[in-house]
């Protein structure tokens, strides 16, 4: 097996309730939820009616009038996550172009850009054979998602390997697990990894709609997703993007960054059961866990915090709390687990990077960020899910767990920097 | 504790003996293995009118279109559940497992991978349901929508209808993804699976998505696709793709299975954006992906070339091919003129043939190009026989991806 031991050592987010890392983190420490009702569409004859939205201006964020138009949402949030963490690390000029690559996740990729265009090509859906001469130029750009990987690439000045991964809603922890694994192999000295999904529209919202996946407590969105409540009902769509900057550990030392902490283990496994449902027993989470701690050369009870994948579906935190304990045993019932869904919403492919992000701050910041709306206990979710109020403590070790359609179950572990560099 | 950079490399990147036991291939010009290479060696085109919609009033109306397939081969339940371009990867997936003589079920299910490439996902099943919401209300929308259009839907499926349970992914880097895959696969090997299934198809001639191929302008206008002809003029779109076998030499040996030939080396690059004045990836990731399987350029046999159809791309992988080998160094052939642009199947074709075209020791020809515009050794008009060891496979992305896949003879026990 490989050693990863790679080092995180820039940050960037766009997420709902603020773009930046900062407004993020206060977000999250605060317990303050970004839900809200959709307004990105009129969404009144849907079952599901609210979601966690950014408030986003790409012209504020330094996108060029032509980028607009050429970029997809999603691909715009990527590049403004992208600036951020690239500003923060200071790598930028510190390898060559061809040490460079990029590793972004996403599920949906330009579903927006894709749907309007959709909508004006077939004359609102009245026709099957649509008409050519209404097709915008950028409309093969946004056809393959793989324009959204290279917009980062551009704007990074990477020359290495680049790829989307696109794992449904394990894309954003496999998309940061792929580049660390590139980082280590010595592929590459950095990597820009991370996420971007920008789903709120009519087609997505409408099929989550019609799988009852997600919450319909249309009356009170700021309380609609309730991750591990024995009230909760489904989850609130998200969208957003976080970006981060790995390298190699000699790499980082030699130019003395600032490393937030480093990924020292990943896995993903396959439960080969359903495309959406999940059995309870959490298995094949698992033996993903046992695999990243393993990797991570981890015993279990040195795990200060897990990260959730919590997405407030009765199934999902069912499962999920099952494969903790499978894989944690005992210490499963001491250590912290914490959704920030509850506050962001599911951005499907987006949100395993955002995760990651909140895991590397609760490292760097030794604070946990709560599970907001958890008020009822559910007796099969019975960890401690830090409800409501973020936790001051010692945060060393970080796992983080992702649970995707298609069947993807992935796990993270981050450490600290060591030697305590903070 | 060592460090990542004490790592064993051969090991780190995978490169520990990757075999490619089982392959498939869906094609405009055959479905299955040898029907569609049959066809290939006799010059078959598989660029037609398209039938699948009425392309009345679409500037072009040809591409490389699966005529009847027979969805009765997939079980009929995924069917309706899934878009035509898993329709694809489900039938190519088991015909490779079939073929490399691999029954999951009896192996341990957590050492059994499936990497995907995709390019554009599930466009049919996606236009139709958006023209349910759009024309009768979002109630209408599906149940299966959620998992149809989304870019991992084959990787899910062949992974649950296999029992696939080990690491699994899916890339999206337009055509190149197609190779990228393949190492994925060696990476999954290094975590300790035995078999993964891996490759691509792809499914884009519904209205929609037809017309988004349209609007990118890299279509041939004149509705023909002659790569590397003075006649060029863009490339036309085809559907299907392939699936592969690959597992370590180890196991393929302890099984008595037998390759069809080795994954020696693979490198991705990408291009510069336009404005810095830098150089096009393509002949690093030539140059990286020979160096790592340890092969110069004169022992390469053979090149499948990523043969774009526009004559500014096909003069500039001219130009590598002539760098890196000399010039009319190498014979160089595509199977694109006669099944289409598969995207990211194109790419995974590219690899069956190629592993085809070594074991029986014949170069397939380019359909229809008549009057090369470069100055390459272009396989034309009829298949080219060769003692092959050595194949290089290359695939350009949209919008600047580069993937360089090199492929060697397995040795003779």
């Amino acid at each position: 097996m490989t050693r990863l031991q790679v080092a995180v050592t820039g940050l960037g987010v766009v997420a709902p309730g603020g773009v930046g890392v900062k407004e993020f983190w206060e977000l999250l420490t605060a317990g303050r939820t970004a839900t809200r009702a959709i307004s990105r569409f009129d969404a009144s004859g849907y079952r599901s009616r609210i979601a966690a939205e950014c408030d986003f201006d790409p012209a504020q964020h330094g996108l060029s009038p032509q980028q607009v138009r050429r970029m997809d949402r999603c691909a715009q949030f990527a590049v403004v996550a992208a600036a951020e963490a690239l500003a923060d690390s200071g790598v930028s000029g510190e390898a060559p172009p061809e040490r460079v690559g990029v590793s972004i996740g996403s599920a949906v990729g330009a579903t927006i850009s894709l749907e309007r265009e959709y909508v004006v090509l077939s004359d609102g859906g009245a026709r099957w054979e649509v008409d050519p001469r209404y097709a915008i130029p950028h409309l093969y750009h946004h056809l393959v998602p793989s324009s959204v990987a290279a917009e980062v690439a551009w704007l990074a000045g990477a020359e290495g390997p680049v790829a989307l991964v696109s794992t449904g809603c394990t894309a954003g922890l496999d998309a940061v697990g792929h580049g660390a694994r590139l980082v280590a192999e010595g592929e590459v000295d950095v990597m820009v990894a991370g996420a971007s999904e920008a789903p709120i529209s009519p087609i997505t919202v409408a099929c989550f709609d019609a799988i009852k996946a997600t919450s319909p407590n249309n009356d009170d969105p700021e309380h609609a997703s309730r991750p591990f409540d024995a009230l909760r009902n489904g989850f609130v769509l998200g969208e957003g993007a976080a970006v981060l900057v790995l390298e190699s550990l000699p790499h980082a030392r030699r130019r003395g960054a600032r490393i937030y902490a480093t990924i020292d283990g990943y896995a993903n496994r396959c439960n080969a059961y359903h495309m959406t449902g999940l059995r309870p027993d959490g298995v094949e989470m698992a033996e993903a866990i046992r695999l990243a701690m393993a990797e991570a050369r981890m015993p279990v009870d040195e795990v200060d915090y897990v990260n959730a994948h919590g997405s407030g579906t009765k199934q999902n935190d069912r499962h999920e709390t099952a494969a903790f304990k499978r894989s944690l045993g005992e210490h499963a019932y001491r250590t912290p687990v914490s959704s920030i869904k509850s506050m962001v919403g599911h951005s499907l492919g987006a949100i395993g990077s955002l995760e990651v992000v909140a895991s590397v701050l609760a490292i760097h910041h030794d604070v946990v960020p709560p599970t907001a709306n958890l008020h009822n206990p559910d007796p099969e979710c019975d960890l401690d899910y830090v409800p409501l109020v973020a936790r001051e403590r010692r945060v060393d070790a970080v796992l983080s767990v992702g649970s995707g359609f298609g069947g993807f179950q992935t796990a993270m572990v981050l450490r600290g920097p060591a030697g305590g560099g903070r | 504790m060592t460090s990542a950079a004490t790592a064993t490399p051969a090991l780190a990147r995978g490169t520990a003996r990757a075999v490619v036991t089982g392959m498939s291939a869906v094609t405009a010009i055959g479905v299955g293995l040898e029907e569609y290479w049959r066809n290939l060696l006799d010059g078959a085109c598989g660029i037609r009118p398209i039938t699948r919609f009425d392309t009345t009033g679409y500037p072009i109306r040809v591409a490389g279109e699966i005529p009847d397939f027979d969805s009765a081969r997939v079980p009929s339940r995924l069917v309706v559940q899934t878009d035509r371009w898993t329709h694809f990867g489900l039938l190519a997936g088991e015909l490779a497992l079939a073929d490399a003589g691999v029954d999951p079920a009896e192996l341990p299910e957590y050492e059994l991978s499936v990497h995907t490439a995709s390019g554009s996902g599930g466009n049919e099943f996606g236009q139709r349901e958006l023209q349910a919401l759009w024309a009768e209300g979002p109630s209408r929308v599906g149940v299966y929508q959620s998992i149809a259009w989304f870019y991992a839907a084959t990787t899910g499926q062949l992974s649950i209808r296999h029992g696939m349970k080990g690491w699994s992914g899916v890339l999206v880097a337009e055509q190149a993804g197609g190779l990228d895959v393949v190492a994925q696969a060696r990476r999954s090997l290094a975590q300790g699976s035995r078999i993964v299934l891996t490759g691509a198809t792809e499914a884009a001639l519904n209205p929609a998505a037809f017309t988004s191929q349209i609007a990118g302008g890299m279509l041939s206008a004149a509705g023909e696709y002659l790569p590397f002809d003075e006649a060029a003029s863009g490339f036309l779109p085809g559907e299907g793709g392939a699936m592969f076998v690959v597992e370590s030499a180890e196991h393929a040996s302890a099984r008595a299975a037998r390759p069809y030939g080795v994954v020696a080396g693979h490198a991705a690059t990408f291009d510069p954006a336009p404005d810095t004045g830098r150089p096009p990836g393509l002949r690093r990731a030539v140059e990286t992906a020979l160096a790592e399987a340890g092969v110069a350029p004169s022992d390469v046999d053979v090149v499948f070339a990523d043969a774009d159809g526009r004559a500014e791309a096909d003069a500039a992988e001219a130009l590598v091919l002539t760098e890196v080998f000399g010039p009319r160094g190498v014979p160089v052939t595509t199977t694109k003129a006669a099944t289409g642009r598969l995207v990211a199947g194109s790419a995974a074709l590219d690899v069956v043939t190629a592993l085809l075209a070594m074991r029986d020791g014949v170069i397939p020809p380019v359909v229809n190009v008549r009057r090369p515009a470069v100055d390459l050794d272009l396989v034309l008009d009829r298949p080219r026989p060769a003692a092959l060891r050595t194949a290089l496979v290359l695939a350009r992305g949209y919008p600047g991806f580069n993937s360089a896949l090199v492929l060697r003879a397995a040795a003779p026990n």
